[in-house]
């Protein structure tokens, strides 16, 4: 199959960690595109802003440690993590709290970003 | 257009396996394309021959069938998710030592390379659920 130009896609996490499986199975699409060296972004909002917090611990529960699996992304070329401002201020989460480095966006620079994806997946 | 359709809703809670559906017999039948279709995590419960639903209310299985069957559209079921939802094709079943297979032979269980291939020459990519 053809593909004429490459694609730029945003995946956009907005589910809290430990609620569904989905949350895992986004990240598993996370780093399997950047495993295909996939032209995308990774943006977290809403309450998939807790996905990012440090000091996570889900023995209790008996599954991953989302925080964990998120920190290692960088690892496997998943290289642009977003994060909505909105978001970190409703959760009272400061930029320091995350597991891995990401860019802050206020809402003015999310709506572009949307805007011109060509492919958007919400999880 | 070339359309590429994701399924995370699962076939017995909400509706959004069903429209899903329905979104791609109608986007077929107005002469739109649609080579695959990927199925993950809840929504690979949708790829069970084993599933029995009441009689009085709609098929969720026959619909999908219809798709693969008669417009050859490709229904990828995402590995590690379908394992986990009990979705085994004859192989899976034999590698992890299971008693029976329970994907309907109009399936494909595959991994996340299938949903990016097919994203990545689509024009509309669209999600269902989640």
């Amino acid at each position: 199959m053809s593909t004429p130009q490459r694609k730029r896609t945003v995946i956009v996490m907005r589910h809290s960690p430990y609620g569904s499986s989905l949350t895992r199975a986004t990240i598993d699409l996370a780093l399997a595109m950047g495993a295909f060296e996939q032209d995308f972004d990774l943006l977290f909002m809403g309450a998939g802003v807790l996905q990012l917090l440090t000091d996570q611990d889900s023995a209790e529960i008996g599954v991953r440690n989302a925080g964990k699996v998120i920190s290692s992304l960088p690892l496997y070329d998943v290289e642009s993590v977003l994060v909505d401002a909105d978001a970190l201020r409703r959760y009272g989460i400061a930029a320091s709290d995350l597991v891995l480095p990401a860019r802050v966006l206020e809402a003015v620079e999310l709506h572009p970003l949307l805007s011109e994806a060509d492919h958007l997946v919400s999880c | 257009m070339i359309y590429t359709l994701l399924v995370l809703a699962s076939p017995v809670s909400g509706h959004g396996a069903r429209t899903a559906a329905r979104f791609a017999s109608a986007a077929l039948d107005r002469g739109h394309r649609i080579d695959r279709i990927f199925f993950l995590d809840e929504g690979t419960a949708t790829g069970s021959q084993l599933a029995v639903f009441p009689q009085d209310e709609a098929d969720r299985l026959a619909p999908w069938v219809a798709l693969a069957e008669q417009h050859a559209v490709e229904l990828v079921l995402c590995i590690a998710s379908a394992l986990k939802h009990g979705v085994l094709d004859a192989n899976e079943a034999v590698r992890h030592e299971k008693p029976a297979a329970s994907a309907h032979p109009a399936f494909i269980i595959s991994g996340l390379g299938q949903l990016i291939d097919a994203a990545a020459s689509a024009d509309r990519f669209i999600t269902f659920g989640g």
